[in-house]
């Protein structure tokens, strides 16, 4: 998939949401569904098991309408957190023009978050893609916790965030941090449309 | 008129009432034309409309110096349409503000019953939205509300983005009276501002007013408490504030404003323009291959707009060509190469050549050159008759009818002139050689479509005409009306005709009398079956292309030997070949008697197998073709 096809004048975005399981990418996918007016966002398609957790994936397609003449659209999908559903995972990340790590604050998670994060490397290069070039942010949730149960940001910034991208702390469930960690991936992805959008628009014609 | 250079963002207090109006002024300064085209501000009066277009204006002259932006208060636009229309200047003030790249109106309310402004405005709006100019208006109600405005306008109005602004909340009365006090240097004591603030005044200018009142009072009394505050504001009306748009959407549209900045920073001009290229002529049915391979680069070529331009300028000629074609022949419009402007070269020729008689007939073969094809006393005359023609086209033997049996050398010969007819007419010559029941086919598909004008031009346009196989034409009136017409035209023209057949004119039978006679009027020449000096020939010649050492007295008891064609004597050689290659020998005379006269009281060699045979078979000259002589061309030929 192709982040911008100047031929059709469309801007497609894929954004993945990544982390382990509980972390809270559903309720980001969730928040970020609530603030959007109607008219703008699709229908949100959850596929949850019977508990609850994510079984296949979130996908919350956004219309962010006409900008500077390209219809502009966002696709967010989260993926099932849980080490067994490892096959979606990778399914989900097929494409992705950038990915959200949404971390969980809980310090007993910590392990979890790093396995995690580690997979994520791992999945990305099994599809060929240098993770150092996927446009990446962190987010640590759930700050909202009481003091005792979570890290605080610096220390899992040094344990998770050996890469230095963006870092966002966030209250996914009140919405604090959510916007600013999809606005901060944004930017990264968006700042790719003059760099390398080659051969996007050669698809699209030559496709007629 | 200028922009008040007083209002700016920053010293613009947002609040959750007009946080969304904001946002949205942001991204249209920050990237005017982009989005929200044209964007509609809505309040009651005295809620900061007029602070907020001015900021969008200051705002985006801050970013881009060279922007022309401007504002204009109806009543004042009104006035100077009005003003132009008296000086009979309509034009320079349609001029005027066509030029604007980032158009603030304010108060669009007063629109009201005023026709002749509103139709102003409709044209402008188009004018300046179609060329991507930013539209902001302000208004003391939605467009919906204004009363007495043209539908179309009102639609125009909506079309990009509708917001309002709402009374301030307490929070922001606060911050905006602190901005106020210290703008002015004025100083209350603590308390005082957030009781006035708890007044839930309308609009800001109220708000105003009563801080203005407290700071008279004030240089009066001196200091005040806030318990006075409210003695001297009195009492004013609690009017609710006006529905206020849902928080709710705020961290959306704060997003989305930064998305559309973002896309508008790094959206590539050049890139946008070659790919609305790119979809606009794909659209058109055009091939874009050149432009796709534009954007596969990551810098902008210094030429691209040149290329575009040319790009442009070829699909014109394009156009041109194929509409040129048509009135030739309506079926050549479709062809794939105007469609292509990397092709453009390729159907100006095609076009030259349907102007000039359309697509030519096949031309000759080139593997048959006249150079291989020997001569005895067999086919002298054909021979001589044939060199006189290639010296002299059309002015000695016309027609020259080439008669003898099947596989004697009338093709080779036939095509050998055509060539030779060729070279010596030079390389823009035509010269059509086709089999007559291609000629006949010919008609026929060309009967079926129609076309039968095409496909005479395309045989007339030729310079030479050679029909192998002539005789198929007999008992096809159709075929030989055409013929008839066909040889007319190449006789009073001048130009040569070579027919070959089985059977001399007279032998056809179906032939009609006017062709017999026409055929019979040049030179009827007999390749008859060759005789021992040319067996002796081209058994040597055969032998030397088979690439096989053989001696005299081998190839003179071949030539000995009786043959009725020169497809007998390859068919000769090859058995020749594959006895020698069976029983891994060389070709000698005692090979040849084995193979040739098996009667011998013992063949060492057995007899051909099936498979063996099967092999001589697929391995006979004549069954298959060795080289194709050009063979892309006659393909794309045969494919017309």
């Amino acid at each position: 998939m192709s982040l911008v096809n100047y031929a059709t004048r469309e801007i497609t975005c894929k954004i993945v949401y990544y982390g382990p399981g509980r972390s809270g990418k559903t309720t980001n996918l969730h928040y970020i569904y609530g603030q959007v007016p109607e008219d703008r966002k699709g229908k949100m398609v959850s596929l949850a098991t019977q508990t609850d957790r994510t079984l296949f994936f979130d996908f919350l397609p956004l219309d962010l309408g006409a900008i500077s003449g390209f219809t502009t659209k966002f696709q967010l999908y989260t993926v099932p957190g849980q080490v067994y559903y490892q096959a979606t995972r990778k399914l989900v990340l097929q494409g992705a023009d950038g990915v959200v790590f949404v971390a969980d604050s809980q310090s007993r998670q910590l392990e979890e978050n790093i396995e995690s994060f580690q997979d994520l490397h791992a999945n990305l290069a099994g599809q060929n893609i240098d993770p150092r070039v996927m446009p990446l942010v962190v987010q640590y949730n759930k700050q909202d916790l009481p003091k005792g149960l979570i890290l605080p940001v610096a220390e899992l910034s040094d344990a998770i965030n050996f890469r230095g991208v963006p870092e966002f702390a966030a209250d996914a469930l009140h919405g604090p941090g959510v916007f600013e960690t999809l606005r901060g991936i944004s930017e990264i992805v968006l700042r790719r449309l003059s760099a390398s959008s080659s051969g996007g628009a050669t698809a699209g014609a030559g496709s007629k | 008129m200028q922009v008040d250079a007083r209002a700016r963002f920053d010293n613009y207090v947002v609040g959750s009432a007009n946080r969304l109006a904001v946002a949205a002024a942001r991204a249209v300064a920050e990237a005017p034309g982009a989005v929200y085209n044209p964007l509609f501000i809505y309040s009651s009066s005295g809620l900061g409309k007029t602070h907020l277009i001015g900021a969008i204006g200051n705002h985006a002259l801050e970013r881009s110096p060279g922007l022309s932006v401007e504002y204009i208060a109806l009543e004042d636009f009104v006035q100077q349409l009005h003003a132009s229309i008296a000086a009979g200047e309509m034009e320079r003030f349609k001029q005027r503000y066509g030029r604007v790249d980032v158009l603030l109106i304010d108060d669009l309310q007063f629109l009201t019953g005023r026709r002749e402004t509103q139709s102003e405005i409709l044209r402008l709006l188009n004018a300046l939205q179609g060329s991507g100019h930013q539209i902001v208006m302000t208004s003391d109600r939605p467009p919906l509300e204004i009363a007495d405005v043209d539908e179309r306008l009102i639609s125009r109005l909506s079309g990009g983005l509708i917001v309002d602004i709402g009374a301030p909340d307490f929070e922001t009365r606060v911050a905006i009276l602190r901005e106020k006090c210290e703008e002015r240097r004025i100083s209350f004591a603590p308390g005082v501002i957030e009781e006035l603030a708890r007044v839930e005044f309308a609009n800001i200018r109220e708000l105003q007013g009563a801080m203005n009142r407290l700071n008279a009072q004030q240089s009066l009394d001196g200091t005040l408490t806030p318990a006075q505050v409210g003695a001297i504001v009195g009492l004013p009306d609690p009017a609710p504030p006006p529905a206020r748009t849902s928080v709710a959407t705020d961290e959306f549209f704060s997003f989305l404003t930064d998305i559309a900045s973002q896309v508008a920073a790094h959206v590539e001009p050049w890139k946008v323009r070659v790919g609305e290229a790119i979809g606009y002529w794909s659209g058109e049915g055009y091939r874009t291959a050149v432009l796709e391979r534009l954007m596969d680069l990551t810098t902008p070529p210094p030429n691209y707009e040149a290329l575009l331009r040319g790009f442009g300028q070829a699909i014109e000629q394009l156009r041109e060509l194929e509409r040129q074609v048509t009135t030739v022949d309506p079926q050549l419009g479709g062809d794939e190469r105007f469609r292509d402007p990397e092709r453009l070269n390729e159907a100006t020729a095609f076009v030259e050549n349907a102007l000039s008689g359309a697509v030519p007939p096949m031309g000759p073969q080139a593997a048959f050159a006249r150079a291989s094809y020997q001569e005895s006393a067999s086919n002298q005359m054909a021979v001589r008759a044939a060199d006189a023609v290639i010296a002299e086209p059309g002015s000695r033997y016309n027609p020259l009818f080439l008669v003898g049996p099947s596989g004697v050398g009338k093709t080779h010969l036939l095509n050998a002139i055509g060539n030779e007819i060729t070279r010596r007419l030079g390389p823009r010559a035509r010269v059509a050689c086709v089999g007559a029941q291609v000629f006949i086919d010919e008609l026929i598909v060309a009967l079926q479509e129609g076309t039968i004008e095409r496909f005479r031009a395309r045989y007339r346009a030729a310079d030479a005409l050679l029909i192998d196989d002539v005789q198929f034409v007999a008992a096809k009136e159709r075929t030989q009306e055409e013929l008839f017409h066909v040889f007319n035209h190449f006789h009073s023209a001048g130009k040569q005709l070579v027919l070959a057949s089985d059977k001399p004119p007279k032998a056809i039978d179906g032939l009609e009398d006017r062709l017999r006679s026409r055929f019979e009027g040049g030179l009827v020449a007999e390749v008859s079956v060759p005789d021992r000096a040319l067996r002796q020939k081209l058994f040597t010649r055969f032998f030397a292309d088979a690439r096989l050492d053989v001696d005299h007295a081998l190839v003179a008891y071949l030539a000995d030997r009786p043959a009725t064609s020169v497809r007998e004597l390859m068919g000769t050689v090859q058995r020749l070949r594959a006895g020698a290659e069976s029983a891994g020998t060389a070709v000698t005379l005692a090979l040849a008697k084995e193979v040739l006269d098996p009667s011998g009281e013992t063949p060492a060699i057995a007899p051909l197998s099936v498979s063996q045979a099967a092999d001589m078979f697929f391995l006979d000259e004549e069954k298959i073709v060795w080289e194709w002589p050009d063979v892309a061309g006659r393909l794309v030929e045969e494919l017309r």
